[in-house]
């Protein structure tokens, strides 16, 4: 009886080959789809004050600078992101005891100084919201750190899509004539769910 | 002590936070062709990890990643 024959007819044995043939197979094949694939990424940003605009295209513009395919989806206040005119973000201390209040001039010393400002003060001081609004824009500048419109720029160079959600396009009153030309499309929950389900990593902002 | 490798492009990305360093690497290997090689100047100490991650998942070639004084010297080959 050849080799072959005594295969054949032991079926537990058999199945074993076969079955460390199709794990060795499984392994290879999974492993060279996880190579093949390009990641890739769904953002949900629904803040615009100026602080929390940085999130969703500081990771927008890495995760495409890394290859990935990027796509957010802005609702509610993350429209704002979307204005051809990012120049009034704003960011307030008052209601965020978690911000920082440092001046980006001075000595060393007197920039790490965090000035303790009760939000009684600086919810009626008026102009207050501009004052820590450039204070940030200034530190940010100084540390080398981008401007809101400098990532953006970079996010759409690499291709990352932008998404405005309609509904709150029309809740707002704002206008197409509002957002950059670069929008890839106004749309709803429903057009971007299935986009989101089929990425990688999904991000609520 | 900073590798000496021959290089197409330099970039001089001193000054720049996180994650300017590594978009800028992108767009400047963007304009080159397969093979050449950039060289990267940061000071900022994340790009040591941020640029290798980058070129693992791009697949370009991290030829060398040094530290001179407070600047950070990458040369990396394009893919």
């Amino acid at each position: 009886m050849n080799k072959m024959t005594a295969i054949k007819t032991d079926s537990d044995k058999t199945r074993a080959e076969f079955d460390k043939w199709f794990d060795e197979r499984f392994e290879f094949k999974m492993k060279e789809m996880a190579e093949n694939k390009t990641p890739s990424m769904a953002i949900i940003a629904t803040k615009g004050t100026l602080d929390w605009a940085y999130p969703p295209f500081i990771l927008a513009s890495t995760a495409a600078a890394l290859g990935w395919e990027v796509s957010i989806f802005f609702t509610f206040y993350g429209l704002l992101l979307l204005k051809k005119d990012l120049s009034d973000l704003k960011v307030t201390p008052v209601g965020n005891p978690a911000m920082p209040m440092k001046m980006p001039f001075g000595s060393e010393s007197f920039q790490n100084i965090n000035w303790p400002i009760p939000n009684a003060a600086s919810s009626v001081i008026p102009g207050f919201e501009n004052l820590a609004s450039s204070l940030m824009r200034q530190t940010f500048k100084n540390k080398g750190v981008a401007s809101i419109d400098e990532l953006r720029e970079l996010s759409l160079d690499a291709d990352v899509s932008m998404h405005a959600c309609q509904m709150t396009v029309d809740v707002f009153g704002f206008s197409e004539n509002d957002f950059i030309d670069e929008v890839t499309s106004y749309c709803g929950a429903a057009s971007f769910l299935p986009n989101a389900q089929k990425s990688d990593v999904t991000l609520f902002i | 002590m900073d590798a000496v490798i021959d290089h197409t492009t330099e970039l001089d990305a001193r000054g720049l936070n996180c994650p300017l360093p590594v978009l800028k690497t992108r767009t400047a290997l963007k304009a080159l062709s397969t093979g050449d090689v950039l060289k990267m100047i940061s000071s900022d100490a994340g790009s040591v990890n941020d640029i290798e991650a980058f070129c693992t998942q791009t697949g370009h070639g991290l030829l060398s990643s040094d530290q001179l004084g407070d600047d950070y010297i990458f040369h990396i080959r394009k893919a």
